[in-house]
């Protein structure tokens, strides 16, 4: 056993200084090599990351939303449609929700107005999300003013600016009093945007969700547990399309590897010679051979991921962000939090590692079987 | 350790139209603790045959024996670990890999035995001693002039202790004061005990007293046997 | 389904695994056509040195297939919010027919990748290649399983379809679907108790005798086969349910999470490598009356045959703490 980590650490050795010997030809593929970790380790923390917050603030949210259909279209819903709701067995607390967007012309950005559930508002105040505050550049006393839905103009005075720790949700939030909402957007007393609902059993959402269907044929339940499934769809998916995209590059990756590796230079060719002549073993050429890629897919492997690590979670993923968040104006500072999953470490070495590891196998081989007596001549 | 060579033959290319015979049917028997040296010109087999005898290479027929264990047929994982501990060699152009120092080349072919460490390095600064080059040890290779390169290929064949020594023309790249000084080293290994197999087509190493038998060869064949 | 990056890379990993297979077999074929080791021929030669690129290849789709294995588990659980009742890994493999299989034709391919690569150590140190043929005949039957391993895998994942919410029904639509069951069939836990006693006991002392004397070669090797089995249904229908300490959760995988202490690996890594240590060892021990590889042999048996033990033994020592430890006590069991 001695013996064995003996052996590995002279081969090391020779290899180390091996790799140092021809700098260059090997700088080139580390960097490489490191690029195409960066690229993929870069996709993957980032859309971690974005879904791992949404579950985050999904967490708080009800667990069912309930919603008026109207023509395959979502309507308004009467407040009294809470009460039957609210009767069920099971449901904890219900509300009645005001909300909706207004599109700023000015900037071409939506806001989202929302009366909120647990102040009370003056009719002309407004609390506004910081994405909002930093875009028009207003301040608290400032005055914003709403374009209401009969062609007034209704003006908010600005006395508060929200910085929760969740940039994502409240960056474009305009929070108005619920008469105010309701002369904004013309919409008559007892109607309201949507319903929410808790539900302290889990097991319990699915039949609560099933009797509202039954007893408000023309409203939808919509469950939280649901929307995180489908968050997580989307988020999986964006991930695969993006690889798919790249695997034309990761493919490139590996021919170039395979052709780094099958391109000894005479030099090499004639120390594995002199290798083999001196008393060396076919199979001690092939682990010393091996040994070289796993230092440089070692230190590839943990370039990249660093700065794939610093590039999306100090660098806010800036390479990335239009083909994952989506398209908008109103760009929230998304700061994600760091969080390393070993799931994602594993796969990202099955997509980089191992294929390096498997395109070098046939070179290597190769090389390692140079016939010793080549050196006699 | 007496080697033993029956009908040896080897051929390059085999079946293909530029089929070469190397050596043909060449039996041969060498003694331990001698001086053995095959001369002949350039073509006529006998690097070849030294490469045979050094299990370098396998021949295409015929046996080669070394102390009644027939090693032609051994596969190449035994064949080296035969070789790593019964010859050392010495190389026409020396070989030595750049880039590393003196004491590295020669610590080099013990490498996959996995020796201790501190053990392999005052072993090979001992023998860097023995041959008046310690003082070089840490100095890359090629930095050294011929007669030293030569002295430090010595020290890298003898680094793992082995009985039969092989030279492929070793003093092809030396004038000769040089190689008069060879030919007085290797006097000295084979009082040490070793076995020693040269090969030359140099006046100066197959007439030296130094050489206890000279074998001619021409065109893989022996032509004149020696002793 | 199959979209997803961790989907991707397993089903990524398994298509290298079988295409280095694939070419090892290959060239296994040709070298089985011309194997000749007494003659000095350059083909011979070249033959010889093609044996290790076979076991290069080999090696590392064993490499490939261990993380695979990791991989699978830990994407089975992650995967578990995506579908409507999963609760963890043992819901999404309940998803459909290919889920278990996938698991299993795994663990085959690990145990069989792990044989391989010993018999493959053995035979190397006899100086005349004395297991060539049998070796490699072994390889053409690893091939067909590691081939279903891959279609079986790409089936199951193809066959995936996530819960997520439908433009019209929304709720209806899950409180619908059945869910998946999220159960695992299990003994009785007494049942348990009493055969992984017996089970421990037997390959414990066949193992201890295989290391002295070479007889004990087949008997230790199906009664390691028979311990992992037991090993495996203790660790459902029993020992789960100490961990959990609930007497009905019998998933084999939520031991492996972070809030079980990841207990699972101390059960699992020492139970896969003993049970692999001991089927190498006996098929070593079955060619020790091969005189080149004799010796070899007798010292690698003795060797693994004491790793399997004590890795069994620790297994079982685990086990146990785990059981006493807890603050479980159930009825049927003890008394």
């Amino acid at each position: 056993m001695i013996d064995f980590f003996r052996r590995q650490r002279y081969l090391v050795d020779f290899t180390l200084s091996s790799l140092l010997r021809r700098k260059g030809k090997h700088l080139g593929m580390l960097l490489v090599y490191s690029l195409v970790v960066f690229v993929l380790a870069s996709v993957m923390l980032f859309s971690h990351a974005l879904q791992r917050e949404a579950g985050v603030i999904l967490q708080s949210s009800p667990e069912i939303i309930v919603q008026r259909v109207v023509a395959g279209r979502h309507g308004l819903i009467p407040g009294n449609y809470l009460e039957p709701v609210g009767r069920l067995r099971g449901v904890s607390a219900t509300q009645a929700r005001l909300w909706g967007y207004f599109y700023d012309a000015a900037l071409k950005a939506n806001y989202t107005v929302m009366v909120p559930p647990d102040r009370q508002l003056g009719h002309d105040e407004v609390v506004i999300g910081n994405g909002i505050a930093r875009i028009r550049g207003v301040d608290i006393g400032d005055y914003m003013t709403l374009r209401a839905h009969d062609g007034g103009g209704i003006s908010f005075r600005v006395t508060e600016i929200v910085w929760p720790e969740s940039e994502l949700v409240s960056a474009d939030l305009f929070l108005i009093s619920e008469h105010a909402f309701r002369s904004v957007f013309g919409i008559p007393e007892g109607q309201f945007t949507d319903l929410v609902l808790s539900v302290r059993n889990p097991r319990e959402v699915g039949k609560i969700a099933e009797k509202i269907s039954i007893k408000l044929p023309d409203a939808r339940p919509i469950l939280r547990d649901e929307v995180l499934r489908t968050y997580g769809s989307v988020f999986s998916w964006r991930q695969g399309i993006v690889f798919v995209l790249l695997s034309g590059a990761v493919l490139a990756f590996v021919i170039f590897a395979w052709d780094k590796a099958a391109g000894l230079s005479a030099e090499e060719k004639r120390e594995i010679g002199i290798l083999k002549a001196v008393g060396w073993e076919t199979g001690d050429v092939l682990r010393m051979k091996f040994w070289e890629g796993a230092i440089i897919s070692l230190a590839a492997f943990l370039l990249g991921y660093v700065a794939a690590y610093a590039h999306v979670f100090y660098g806010s993923a800036g390479l990335f962000e239009p083909v994952l968040k989506g398209w908008a104006v109103l760009y929230p500072d998304f700061r994600p939090s760091p969080f390393v999953d070993p799931l994602q470490v594993i796969s990202l070495f099955v997509f980089t590692v191992l294929p390096y590891t498997i395109a070098t196998i046939i070179p290597i081989w190769r090389a390692a079987i140079t016939d010793p007596d080549a050196v006699m001549r | 350790m007496r080697i033993a060579l029956n009908d040896v033959h080897k051929a390059y290319n085999q079946g293909r139209p530029n089929e070469f015979w190397a050596v043909r049917g060449i039996s041969l028997s060498l003694e331990p603790n001698r001086v053995m040296c095959l001369k002949g010109a350039s073509g006529s087999g006998k690097t070849t045959l030294l490469s045979i005898i050094g299990c370098l290479s396998r021949p295409t027929s015929g046996r080669v024996v070394l102390d009644g264990k027939t090693l032609s047929g051994l596969p190449e994982r035994f064949l080296t670990e035969v070789r790593r501990h019964t010859f050392g060699f010495i190389f026409q152009r020396f070989n030595l890999i750049d880039g590393l120092s003196v004491l590295e080349n020669v610590m080099l072919p013990a490498y996959p035995l996995g020796p201790n460490h501190g053990e392999l390095r005052t072993r090979a600064k001992r023998l860097l001693g023995q041959f008046q080059i310690a003082d070089k040890a840490s100095n890359p290779v090629n930095w050294l002039s011929g007669g030293e390169a030569q002295r430090v290929a010595i020290c890298r064949a003898l680094i793992n202790d082995p009985l039969i020594l092989i030279a492929d023309e070793p003093t092809a790249n030396l004038d000769s004061s040089l190689s008069r000084e060879l030919m007085g080293l290797i006097d000295g290994l084979r009082d040490s005990g070793k076995t020693i197999l040269l090969t030359s087509h140099d006046a100066d190493v197959y007439a030296s007293p130094v050489v206890d038998r000279v074998v001619s060869m021409r065109d893989g064949r022996i032509v004149e046997a020696g002793d | 389904m199959l979209l997803n990056p961790s989907v991707m890379a397993l089903v990524l990993a398994s298509a290298m695994v079988a295409l280095m297979v694939m070419l090892a077999s290959a060239f296994a074929v040709q070298v089985l056509a011309h194997w000749d080791i007494a003659s000095g021929s350059a083909r011979q030669l070249k033959l010889e040195r093609r044996t290790y690129l076979i076991s290069t290849l080999l090696t590392w789709a064993f490499v490939a297939e261990l993380l695979s294995l990791l991989l699978f588990v830990h994407n089975a659980e992650a995967m578990s919010d995506q579908f409507v009742g999963a609760m963890c890994a043992t819901g999404v493999l309940n998803l459909n027919a290919w889920g278990w299989p996938t698991l299993f034709l795994k663990i085959a391919v690990f145990f069989g990748g792990a044989v391989w690569l010993a018999m493959n150590r053995l035979d190397n140190q006899g100086h005349d290649y004395p297991l060539v043929r049998v070796k490699y005949a072994l390889l053409l039957v690893l091939l067909p399983l590691v081939l279903a391993e891959f279609v079986v895998q790409l089936l199951h994942f193809s066959e995936m379809t996530p819960n997520v919410i439908t433009s019209c029904c929304g709720a209806l639509f899950s409180a619908d679907a059945e869910g998946v069951a999220a159960q695992v069939s299990a003994l009785s836990p007494r049942t348990a108790l009493l055969a992984l006693a017996v089970s421990g006991i037997a390959v414990l002392s066949t193992g201890v005798l295989h290391a002295r004397s070479v007889r004990w070669g087949l008997p230790f090797a199906a009664l390691s086969i028979l311990a992992f089995g037991m090993a495996l249904v203790g660790i459902v229908s029993l020992i789960a349910l100490y961990v959990y300490e609930h007497p009905h959760h019998h998933c084999p995988f939520c031991l492996l999470k972070a809030g079980h202490d990841f207990v699972g690996y101390l059960l699992y890594v020492p139970l896969f490598t003993a049970t692999g240590l001991a089927l190498s060892g006996a098929v070593i021990s079955r060619w020790q009356h091969i005189s080149s590889l004799a010796d070899a042999a007798a010292r690698e048996r003795a060797r693994f045959s004491w790793s399997a033990v004590i890795l069994f033994a620790l297994f079982y020592a685990v086990a146990a703490a785990l059981v006493i430890a807890s603050n479980l006590t159930m009825m049927e069991v003890w008394w």
